[in-house]
């Protein structure tokens, strides 16, 4: 898709103000029913735009992501942009920086069309769980787009943005791509800097794009991937046109089945599925059975991990350096006597009245779990085990080059239906969250549909690669879109 | 099961204002979650080494060197209070 934008601007069938436009009218035409937007910068958009349309004016060559608009997630800084995480707490924070990916991506010219609603600070699997409100699946408005990137594939999905930026911990990416039936992609951990990313859990955390195309998502990363001074975490390998591999064929590659994922899926997402492996058997690639026997321990130590992680992160939302502060004036109940109450009441009624449910429910646990006495038999082990899933993975890799799994346990859900139980919200992970817990790179693609109620949902499939080989995952990915399951 | 000493306990150590009936849901949530968990105690664990950081990145060195931050007033329009350009907080001691 971004192609096609990127000749039509080149041949001066359309201006990029006029894209521009384009989108913020169908924003304002539809938002109000899916809320993808929280935020617009109209200004910066028709800025961005304009200098795009003078480079071409002036007949110079212009870089494929040149005029084409996208959205933001709310965690992610755009200097003089409200960055909320979609928290009360960051309500009136505007960030007094660029995040590394939106510094590059305005380098390559991208214009920016807002910033996309999110689960708050990037908990949960539906979106219903933003302070400012559930954002809708355009597929669907009676059924929530997934989460926690659900304002970033709601807006690609309902045409309010080209791409759009997510962030991936558990499968906050691949979750509501599938569900809204787009592309999203997450990159080997390290492969994308996060600095200037609210940090959710930083063992885990990766920045990737939610775009209509495989090749759309290659565009995207060949912008934002590559080592950055500002995050030591990032990986020391250059970025790629990541575009040069998509040839359409996998003949040649292995493919990796997980024994015992198949026999215990849904009936409708195990035809869905079933169908794409049939569909890479016939385009060349070779089918085989694998077992990752340590894998059915990632949701739990995912759900040790990531909160130990976000306890530690979330630390620095205190009231006191930006952000809201509040101050109830009633003492709180403490099992300790600080000396002065003063300070202390400041940081336990900011975080008390600042942070929502799940938040706070994640930071308990892993305050909990951190906590003098529990250290070796939560984190400590949690780690151990996932160094056992790693090697897992080791070995898979030595016999495939890519491992095939659906997205999700079920194509999007209802809204409501899953807020009472944690733990029922947790499991929408299932599939997504291994790829974090062991750092490679990870994509879901549109698969067939699965009718629910005379209506066609979208499923993903997804699939995994071997760490810092996006290549071969991008090839595969796209040569499934060339050529889908009729 | 967690008890709502130790979630009180815990609200403490996390910095988190939480009152008589925060401290039932608490309880109930967290004894949930650590129950699902708790499948974790089965695996074999002895002479595993623990993965910090997953692609097996080393320490990275860079030399220290200041630089200024270009936005430096928008930061400190951020405090929540001030005076001059010094962020405001109750009285430490």
């Amino acid at each position: 898709m971004i192609r096609e934008l990127h000749e039509k601007l080149i041949n001066h069938e359309i201006t990029a103000v006029q894209l521009t436009e384009e989108y913020f009218a169908r924003i304002e035409k539809q938002d109000k029913d899916i809320f993808a937007y929280l935020t617009l910068t109209k200004d910066l958009a028709m800025e961005q735009a304009r200098k795009v349309d003078a480079k071409i004016a002036r007949g110079e060559e212009i870089g494929m992501l040149e005029g084409i608009p996208g959205a933001i997630k709310d965690n992610l800084c755009v200097a003089g942009v409200r960055a909320t995480a979609c928290s009360k707490i960051l309500d009136n924070y505007i960030a007094p920086y660029d995040a590394t990916v939106v510094e590059r991506l305005k380098e390559a010219g991208a214009v920016f069309l807002g910033k996309v609603n999110m689960d708050e600070f990037a908990m949960g699997s539906s979106t219903e769980k933003s302070a400012y409100g559930p954002t809708k699946n355009p597929v669907d408005l009676e059924r929530v787009p997934g989460g926690s990137s659900g304002g970033s594939a709601a807006a690609v999905a309902s045409g309010e943005a080209v791409w759009a930026l997510g962030t991936d911990t558990g499968g906050s990416i691949r979750q509501p791509a599938s569900f809204c039936g787009v592309v999203g992609f997450k990159p080997t951990y390290g492969r994308v800097s996060r600095y200037g990313a609210i940090a959710m859990a930083s063992s885990l955390d990766q920045i990737g794009p939610i775009t209509k195309t495989v090749e759309d998502a290659a565009i995207v990363l060949s912008v934002i991937a590559g080592e950055d001074k500002m995050d030591a975490t990032s990986a020391q390998s250059p970025a790629k046109d990541y575009t040069r591999y998509l040839t359409g064929e996998v003949a040649g590659l292995k493919i990796g089945v997980v024994k015992g994922y198949v026999e215990k899926l849904n009936p409708d997402v195990k035809a869905s599925f079933e169908k794409v492996v049939a569909q890479y058997k016939e385009m060349g690639a070779e089918i085989k059975e694998i077992e990752l026997p340590n894998v059915k321990y990632s949701l739990p130590v995912y759900y040790i991990i990531m909160p130990c992680e976000v306890s530690s992160n979330l630390a620095r939302f205190d009231g006191v350096k930006y952000g809201m502060r509040a101050e109830d004036h009633k003492d709180s109940i403490l099992d300790f006597v600080p000396e002065n109450r003063n300070l202390i009441e400041t940081y336990l009624d900011s975080r008390r009245y600042g942070i929502g449910a799940e938040p706070k429910r994640r930071i308990m646990l892993g305050t909990y779990a951190l906590s003098s006495g529990y250290y070796d038999a939560y984190y400590l082990r949690a780690q151990k085990v996932r160094t056992l899933i790693k090697q897992d993975f080791e070995k898979a890799y030595e016999a495939v080059d890519l491992i095939l799994t659906p997205t999700t346990p079920s194509p999007a859900f209802k809204f409501d239906e899953k807020t009472n139980d944690p733990i029922q919200m947790y499991l929408e992970d299932i599939f997504t969250i291994t790829a974090n817990i062991v750092g490679v790179p990870a994509i879901s693609v549109p698969g067939p549909a699965i009718e629910v109620d005379d209506k066609q949902l979208p499923q993903g499939f997804q699939l995994m690669g071997k760490w810092f080989d996006e290549e071969n995952l991008l090839r595969a990915a796209h040569a499934y879109e060339v050529h889908p399951v009729k | 099961m967690i008890t709502k000493e130790e979630v009180q306990h815990i609200a403490g150590l996390a910095r988190i204002g939480v009152d008589e009936k925060d401290l039932d849901k608490f309880a109930t949530d967290l004894s949930a979650v650590l129950d699902w968990i708790s499948e974790l105690k089965e695996v074999d664990v002895a002479g595993v080494e623990p993965t910090a950081h997953i692609t097996g990145m080393e320490n990275r060195m860079r030399e220290d060197v200041q630089n200024d931050f270009e936005n430096k007033a928008e930061i400190i329009n951020l405090f929540p209070d001030r005076k001059d350009n010094f962020g405001k907080v109750k009285s430490v001691l």
